[in-house]
């Protein structure tokens, strides 16, 4: 009885749930995107497009103007910035990645230091804060995810195409810019919504993990399109529920979960490939 | 530039004229005039690095032109097979998933259809391969990876095909197997242009051969282009020329030397 009350017992508290709610649908968002993040070689542009959205949070919070309309700008100024620097080969994107958005991070950063309370929101940035859910961050986070859905339902096979076989797609008559230009606003969306309530580190994990475990038990496409989500919301579920009682932090322990999945599933896949060898060894 | 012209029946379903392409400031293509005439069957031949593939993707519209146009007939459908070393093997896809993304048109629930599904068996069958449907596209051999491509580019039902070195890395049978393969669809009726450095094993079997190296040096029959000189100046290297059963043979005495030289 009094471990079962034990469990319930976050839920008495409106931020709580709040929190839970968002948790949830940013794991599944997160988990879809990062199907195209991780198949696309893109986890080092998510990774750095979430830091270089903190950039636009810290300035949108110096400047007093809405955080959305702040952060955003600043994230689709980013977003576009990375595509372009990304095209020019010269330069290496990962280097171009790696310019954009630490200078972004370190320009809020400095910004944070000289106006505001720089260590508490630092804080809150890179590792989000459950305490801190609104409602109208349920309403965004929920949006977005329709978004997300209808985008990657509708353009199914644009997406797919472009994916797999960029220069194919060009000369098939798929606009393989607009669809990259998509891709990537949906990205800085993703972040722009989700990083007050589960940080900036947490969704680099969100953005690659799930989906790294979901491609290993699976060769389909869009099987992987259904386990990747499920496997970011159930993991952000239940990782928000352990933190709890545990007393650690929510980011963290989200994180781990998620490692903890790929790392099972890791070992399994192997087996089985293995297994597989030794059976085609027969033959 | 890459512009459409009014259709005439006579006139070429591709024109590059004063063709120039450059990655960075190094001249990939320069000054090339290539004609495609409809039916025609047409290797591109010439060294690694001569800018064969650069050629195609010009051609097909995706490397952009420094000077010069590219004109291609209105309402051209080409099928592209790009080289098989530079597809993602680990993709999950399955090979009815690689053949049917091509028609990105859906209806709002990007499902296969039936239609689709036997439209995708047909072309599989075509191409001898109707079993692998539902394979992912790693567990296929070589040739058959070549033709899941090649059905991919036939699924739309081209005017062209433009192929991408089809037989690098391939053994002997499977090259004589697509060889045949493409001469059939040729048959047909079907307009085909590809790249090749195979001299012997492909290109002497083509009745049009252009000899490349970022410009054309040579264009016409194998027996008329695959001389010494044209050779050596295409690969910058000495060759000899010599005739088997009423077919060119190309005796590659640089080749030693070639490989010392690297790339």
């Amino acid at each position: 009885m009094i471990l079962a009350l034990d469990i319930f017992e976050p839920y008495g508290f409106q931020f709580f749930r709040n929190g839970l709610v968002v948790a949830t649908i940013a794991g599944a968002l997160c988990g879809l995107l990062g199907v195209f993040v991780i198949l696309r070689g893109m986890s080092y542009i998510g990774h750095g497009l979430s830091h270089a959205v903190f950039g636009g949070a810290a300035a949108s919070a110096v400047m007093k103007v809405n955080y959305f309309l702040g952060a955003g700008i600043w994230g689709i100024v980013s977003g576009l910035l990375i595509a372009r620097v990304a095209r020019r080969r010269v330069i290496g994107a990962d280097a171009a990645i790696g310019v954009v958005t630490t200078a972004s991070f370190a320009l809020g950063l400095a910004l944070m230091n000289r106006y505001g309370q720089a260590s508490k929101s630092i804080e809150a940035v890179l590792f989000g804060s459950v305490l801190g859910v609104k409602v109208v961050d349920i309403y965004a986070v929920a949006s977005v995810a329709l978004l997300g859905l209808a985008v990657v339902v509708l353009g199914y096979r644009k997406l797919l195409f472009s994916t797999f076989d960029r220069d194919v797609a060009q000369v098939s008559n798929v606009r393989v810019s607009l669809v990259e230009a998509v891709l990537l606003a949906m990205i800085s969306l993703t972040i722009l919504v989700t990083m007050r309530v589960i940080g900036t580190l947490l969704i680099s994990a969100l953005l690659v993990i799930p989906a790294a475990s979901a491609r290993m038990t699976t060769n389909s496409f869009s099987r992987m399109l259904w386990i990747s989500p499920i496997i970011g919301a159930v993991t952000c579920f239940v990782g928000m529920n352990l933190s709890y009682h545990l007393d650690t932090s929510a980011s963290a322990t989200i994180i781990l979960l998620d490692a903890f999945v790929f790392v099972i599933v890791y070992a399994i896949a192997g087996t089985r490939n293995r297994a597989k060898m030794a059976s085609l060894g027969h033959l | 530039m890459r512009q459409s012209i009014l259709s005439k029946t006579d006139s070429p379903l591709i024109a590059c004229e004063h063709v120039s392409c450059t990655y960075g400031n190094s001249p990939v293509l320069h000054d090339v005039y290539l004609n495609i005439n409809r039916r025609e069957f047409v290797g591109i031949v010439g060294p690694s690095g001569s800018g064969k593939t650069t050629l195609l993707k010009a051609i097909i519209g995706s490397q952009p032109v420094a000077h010069g146009s590219i004109t291609v007939q209105p309402e051209l459908t080409i099928g592209y097979v790009p080289q098989i070393e530079t597809v993602d093997w680990y993709f999950p896809v399955t090979v009815e998933e690689v053949i049917v993304m091509t028609r990105s048109k859906t209806k709002w629930w990007p499902r296969i259809t039936i239609q689709e599904r036997t439209a995708v068996r047909e072309v599989l069958e075509k191409l001898g391969i109707a079993d692998v449907a539902h394979r992912h596209i790693r567990e296929l051999s070589g040739g058959q990876q070549q033709r899941v491509f090649l059905a991919r580019a036939m699924f739309c039902q081209p005017d062209i095909l433009v192929l991408d070195e089809p037989t690098a890395g391939v053994d002997v049978r499977t090259r004589h197997e697509i060889l045949h393969l493409l001469a059939d669809l040729h048959a047909e009726g079907l307009t085909i242009l590809l790249t090749t450095h195979d001299l012997n094993g492909l290109a002497a079997h083509l009745p049009r051969l252009v000899c490349f190296n970022k410009t054309v040096l040579a264009d016409g029959s194998p027996r008329e282009v695959l001389t010494s000189k044209v050779l050596e100046a295409t690969y910058g290297a000495p060759m000899e020329v010599l005739e088997h059963g009423g077919m060119p043979i190309v005796i590659d005495h640089g080749r030693v030397a070639m490989r010392g030289e690297g790339k």
